[in-house]
C-alpha cells in the first residue's frame, strides 16, 4: 500500500466515523482528499477497491439512506460502537496470563494475528506485558495445509485437498464440511463431514499433499450441536482395550507397559521379573509394542497375542 | 488470512492498522517515548517518524488547522493532541480474537501447568471484548498433555530456585536412570510438557519429557546452574540429528509409513509400490534396534548391515523365550 492510498484510507475512516448520518458518494468524494481528481469512473472503481480493503482489515462500513432523503443510491458510515474495541480492563496477572498465551504460536498465520491483537490491546491503554519467563508454551503449525483448513473453518466454508491415506500409494482428492482444526499432541488434524465418504472423518494436516482450498458459500458449514473436537480426534488414535493380555517384563523394562498396565506379581518361572496385566484390542497393535521390548517382555496369555509376537520374531529373525 | 504486524514494519503493506492502532495508543500515552513506540509496533524509529509525517496531515474533513490530527514531539517524547475522533482501537478481528482466546484456553485447560484463575479471568475479559469476533474461536481446539503428578512439583522447584531429583526413563534404553539437576524452565513443544535443566550428571542441558519422569522431588539445596548455561533452541523442533550419528536407511512399508512423519528424517523416497525408504540419524542403535523390532516385517534395515544383523539376533533371542 503507498503512503498516498495509506493517508486515502485513513482519511476515509476518519470521515465515516465523524458522520452520523450515511453519506452519499459524492459527499465523500468532495471531504476525503485523493478522491477529487480523475474521471468520474476511475473514482468509482478506487473507492469500491478502498471499501473492499477496509472491510478485510475488519472496519466495519455501515450502508444506507437517511430516512428524510429520497436518495438516489445508499451512503455509508462508520458505527461508532461497532468500530471501536470495548473498555477492557486487565488485572496484571490476567495480563501476565495474556502475555503467556500470546507466545503460545509459532508461525503465520495466527502469530501475526496474536501481534496485531495485542498493539490493539495496548492501544486500549493495556500496559506492555512481561510473561513470566519460566514457562515457554509453542504450537507450531507448519503444515502447508494450516492455512486454508483454518481460513475454511473461520468461515465455514467446505474445503477440498488432496490426502494421502495411512498405507494408500497415491493422493486422493477429498471433500470436506469441516467443523473445526485440532491440535493433539502436537499435530493438526481437521475434522468434519466428508461428502465422498457420507460420515464423520478426522484428516491429520501432515498428510495433506501442497495446500488445502477452502470452496463455496461463507456460512454455508455448520458444526453439529455438541460436536466435541479433541473426542473425534482422540477417538481416532485410542481404541477402548477390549481386553487383557498377561506380560512379563524383566525388572526396570518395559516401563511405558508398566506405567499403563495393572497388577504387577512376581513372576513364578523367571528369576527377577513380574508379570503385569495390559488391556488391548488389537494383538497385532499389543506385538507392535512387546517386539520393541525385544528379550526384556514375555507375552503369557492370551494365545491370540503370543502367536502375534511369534509370528512377528519370527519374520525378523529369519 | 491477516497479514502479521509485527515483524514487517518497514515495509508499507500494515501502515493504515499500525496508524489506526498508534493514534489511540499515543492518546493513551502523552509524554511517550519514541523509542518505546517504535518497540511496541516492531517498526525502526524512522519508520516511526514517517507515520507521524504521515497522521500530521489526515484529519477531519475541511482539514483545516483544527481539523487535522496533531503531534508534538519534545525531545525524544510524542504527545498527541488531537485524535480527529480515532479516539479507541478497531474491534479485534475473528483472526485476533481466535488467535488470543484459542491460547488463553489452551494454558487454562492443561491440568497444572499455570495457576488457573487469572487465565480464566483474562478469557472472559477478551471473549466480551471481542464479542462476536471470539466465535469461530469455538471451532479450533489446542490439547497439550497435562500433568498433574510432576509439573506442581517441578513448579515449585522453579518458583523456589530449588534443585530437583529425578528418576527419568530413557525409552532409548528402556531404563530408569536418577539424576539430579538445576531447572530453567517449562516448555511446551507438540503438545508435550518438557523441563529444561541443567543435568549434573551429564553436565550439559537437557530436556526431560515429563509423562517419563518416574519420580520427582525437591532438592534442600538450590539451583546452581553454570552461569553461562544456554537454553535449547527449539524452534527448529527438539531433535537435532548430529552428522556424527550413524544414518540407517529403513524400508517401511505402508504400515510403518508413520515412522517419516514422527522422525526426523534426512531423506525420504516414495516406491512404486507405495512403500517408502528413509534415512535418519540416530544417536542410540539400542533405539533403532527397538524400533526395527516393533515394525516387524513393515520395517527393514536396509543398512548399516551390521545394525540389520543385530536386530535379527535380538528377535532370535527374543523369539527363545516362547519355544520353552
Amino acid at each position: 500500500m503507498s503512503a498516498k492510498k495509506t493517508e486515502r484510507l485513513l482519511n476515509l475512516v476518519i470521515c465515516l466515523l465523524a458522520t452520523r448520518r450515511f453519506l452519499a458518494v459524492q459527499e465523500i468524494r468532495a471531504a476525503v482528499p485523493g478522491y477529487e481528481q480523475g474521471t468520474e469512473e476511475a473514482f468509482r472503481r478506487m473507492f469500491e477497491r478502498d471499501k473492499e480493503e477496509l472491510r478485510e482489515l475488519g472496519v466495519p462500513l455501515e450502508t444506507g439512506t437517511n430516512s428524510h432523503v429520497h436518495d438516489d443510491e445508499p451512503g455509508y458510515r462508520i458505527a461508532r460502537r461497532d468500530y471501536e474495541l470495548p473498555e477492557i480492563a486487565l488485572e496484571p496477572d490476567e495480563a501476565a496470563a495474556l502475555g503467556l498465551a500470546a507466545r503460545l504460536w509459532q508461525s503465520a498465520p495466527l502469530a501475526g494475528a496474536t501481534g496485531s491483537a495485542l498493539l490493539k490491546l495496548q492501544a486500549a491503554g493495556m500496559e506492555p506485558v512481561a510473561a513470566p519467563a519460566a514457562l515457554e508454551p509453542r504450537v507450531a503449525a507448519s503444515e502447508p495445509a494450516f492455512a486454508g483448513c483454518l481460513a475454511a473453518v473461520r468461515d465455514g466454508r467446505a474445503v477440498t485437498f488432496a490426502y494421502r491415506a495411512s498405507g494408500a500409494a497415491a493422493p486422493a482428492a477429498r471433500h470436506l464440511e469441516p467443523w473445526g482444526v485440532v491440535s493433539w499432541r502436537g499435530r493438526w488434524y481437521v475434522v468434519g463431514h466428508d461428502t465422498d465418504r457420507g460420515a464423520p472423518r478426522v484428516f491429520r494436516m501432515s498428510r495433506i499433499v501442497g495446500t488445502a482450498r477452502p470452496v463455496g458459500p461463507a456460512g454455508a458449514v455448520v458444526p453439529p450441536p455438541g460436536t466435541d473436537l479433541r473426542a473425534a480426534v482422540g477417538r481416532m488414535a485410542v481404541d477402548e482395550p477390549r481386553t487383557t493380555a498377561r506380560v512379563s517384563l524383566r525388572s526396570g523394562a518395559g516401563y511405558e507397559l508398566r506405567r499403563e498396565a495393572t497388577g504387577a506379581v512376581d513372576d513364578p518361572d523367571r528369576e527377577g521379573w513380574s508379570v503385569v496385566d495390559v488391556g488391548f484390542t488389537d494383538p497385532e497393535r499389543l506385538a507392535d509394542r512387546v517386539t520393541g521390548y525385544g528379550a526384556d517382555a514375555v507375552v503369557l496369555s492370551p494365545d491370540e497375542a503370543r502367536h502375534a509376537v511369534v509370528r512377528r520374531l519370527q519374520g525378523l529373525a529369519s | 488470512m491477516s497479514r502479521p504486524a509485527r515483524g514487517t514494519g518497514g515495509g508499507t503493506v500494515d501502515q493504515l492498522p499500525r496508524l489506526l492502532a498508534l493514534v489511540p495508543y499515543l492518546l493513551a500515552r502523552p509524554g511517550v517515548r519514541v523509542a518505546e513506540v517504535a518497540a511496541t509496533f516492531g517498526v525502526t524509529e524512522e519508520r516511526l517518524r514517517k507515520d507521524l509525517d504521515l497522521l500530521w496531515v489526515c484529519g477531519l474533513p475541511g482539514h483545516g488547522p483544527g481539523d487535522l490530527i496533531d503531534v508534538e514531539f519534545e525531545g525524544d517524547t510524542i504527545t498527541l493532541l488531537e485524535p480527529a475522533g480515532v479516539t479507541r482501537p478497531l474491534r479485534l478481528t475473528v483472526d485476533e480474537a481466535l488467535a488470543l482466546v484459542v491460547a488463553l484456553r489452551a494454558l487454562a485447560e492443561t491440568p497444572g501447568l499455570v495457576e488457573r484463575d487469572p487465565v480464566d479471568r483474562a478469557l472472559a475479559k477478551v471473549e466480551q471484548a471481542a464479542g462476536a469476533a471470539a466465535g469461530p474461536a469455538q471451532r479450533v481446539e489446542v490439547s497439550v498433555e497435562g500433568e498433574t503428578r510432576v509439573l506442581p512439583v517441578v513448579r515449585t522447584a522453579l518458583d523456589q530456585g530449588r534443585a530437583l531429583h529425578l528418576s527419568y526413563y530413557v525409552p532409548a534404553r528402556d531404563e530408569t536412570t536418577e539424576r539430579d539437576v538445576d531447572p530453567l524452565r517449562l516448555l511446551v513443544v507438540d503438545g508435550r510438557t518438557y523441563l529444561e535443566a541443567w543435568c549434573r550428571r551429564a553436565e550439559g542441558v537437557r530436556l526431560f519429557r515429563l509423562d517419563r519422569v518416574a519420580d520427582v522431588a525437591v532438592l534442600d539445596e538450590p539451583s546452581a546452574p553454570p552461569a553461562d548455561v544456554e537454553h535449547r533452541d527449539v524452534s527448529q523442533g527438539l531433535f537435532r540429528a548430529s552428522p556424527d550419528d550413524l544414518l540407517v536407511t529403513l524400508a517401511l512399508g505402508p504400515g510403518a509409513a508413520w515412522v517419516a512423519d514422527y522422525h526426523p528424517c534426512e531423506s525420504v523416497v516414495e516406491q512404486d509400490d507405495g512403500s517408502l525408504v528413509v534415512a535418519l540419524r540416530a544417536r542410540d542403535t539400542a533405539w533403532v534396534r527397538r524400533l526395527a523390532l516393533r515394525l516387524g516385517e513393515q520395517g527393514q534395515v536396509l543398512a548399516p548391515q551390521e545394525l540389520a544383523e543385530q536386530v535379527r539376533a535380538d528377535a532370535r533371542r527374543a523369539l527363545a523365550a516362547y519355544q520353552t
